[in-house]
């Protein structure tokens, strides 16, 4: 059978979201951020929660997300994201809101908002991207840097003498009483990406519910920042920070006990 | 059971070149072009379209979504 005989409107069965703009996004190739943004473009689309979502934007690689998913967003200073969303969704509790947020800009200088938020239950979706590093501005050790990891400003690797140790985001969520769902995932394989799909699903179905926050992490590769090309820069998540960051749901509401505020 | 066939169109000024599709292609059915597009990536096309299922897995870890899947059953 001929490739032009297969491709036909009819038979596809994978395409981009009408959700997605045209714009090309700025994001280097092979980052994990384009498939993130993909994921909630498509579940926004698939849920009909187009009207309803309010995403908020953060300062780092993603503060351009307003510009490819096609809804209503807002632009948060560095870090406050949570608590522009806290506002946003105790003024408009119909809508779904979330934020996408950074490693740099959740975990670093948004840290006491993303516990207050959490410990609030406030309403809201917390997309985490975690690639232990502050890829925007060239690099940089951040609070997530895992040790003995090379960053430019740990050029022989993070010493937690020196440094400090890797702050795990989501495991200090996970015991706050307002969170409903936490987890942790990966997008670098085709599974990976369905099972992120999936968590990503359940956060939203949490916030519609009303359940409290949803806090999904995914474990992100920075090929620019790390210094590697893209394939590599995935095997050597998969061998470094895996480990410290193990995959899996740290908790659901549904199992525990449930937990409903505001 | 039936056989599946699929075909991908990458959508050339779209794609950077990252690589991701041709790693994660069960049939090894994409390549990179050794040609590049207007910004100087080389872009992944089908290097060997008769393989193809249309399992989808290029398309979903694209991160610029560049990649459109079709199958047919014959």
């Amino acid at each position: 059978m001929d490739v032009k005989e297969i491709i036909k409107p009819e038979n596809q069965v994978y395409g981009k979201t009408e959700l997605l703009t045209d714009n090309v996004m700025h994001y280097c190739p092979g980052c994990t951020h384009g498939v993130v943004h993909k994921l909630m473009a498509e579940l926004i689309d698939e849920m009909g929660l187009q009207e309803k979502a309010i995403g908020v934007a953060p300062v780092g690689c993603a503060v351009f997300a307003y510009n490819y998913i096609d809804i209503d967003w807002q632009e948060a200073a560095h870090g406050r994201a949570p608590a522009v969303a806290t506002g946003i969704v105790r003024i408009n509790p119909e809508k779904f809101v979330f934020t996408y947020q950074g490693d740099g800009d959740l975990a670093s200088i948004g840290a006491a908002e993303i516990i207050h938020a959490c410990n609030r239950g406030e309403n809201i979706l917390v997309v985490f991207i975690n690639n232990g590093i502050y890829g925007m501005t060239g690099g940089q050790m951040a609070p997530t840097t895992i040790e003995r990891m090379v960053t430019s400003t740990t050029p022989c690797g993070r010493d937690t003498e020196l440094n400090g140790y890797p702050l795990k985001m989501t495991d200090l969520v996970a015991q706050l009483p307002g969170t409903s769902y936490v987890t942790r995932q990966s997008a670098q394989s085709a599974p990976a990406v369905r099972k992120c799909k999936r968590a990503l699903k359940k956060g939203i179905k949490n916030v519609l519910d009303k359940k409290g926050t949803s806090f999904v992490e995914v474990v992100s590769t920075c090929n620019s920042g790390w210094k590697m090309t893209p394939v590599k820069a995935n095997e050597w998540m998969e061998e470094n920070m895996f480990p410290f960051y193990p995959l899996g749901d740290m908790k659901d509401s549904e199992k525990d006990k449930p937990v409903s505020n505001n | 059971m039936a056989k599946v066939k699929g075909a991908v169109v990458v959508d050339i000024e779209a794609c950077k070149g990252c690589e991701l599709c041709v790693e994660t292609c069960p049939e090894d059915v994409l390549s990179l072009h050794k040609e590049v597009n207007s910004k100087g990536y080389h872009y992944a096309f089908m290097e060997n379209p008769d393989v193809c299922t249309g399992c989808a897995n290029c398309g979903v870890v694209c991160p610029d979504t560049c990649i459109t899947v079709y199958r047919v059953k014959v």
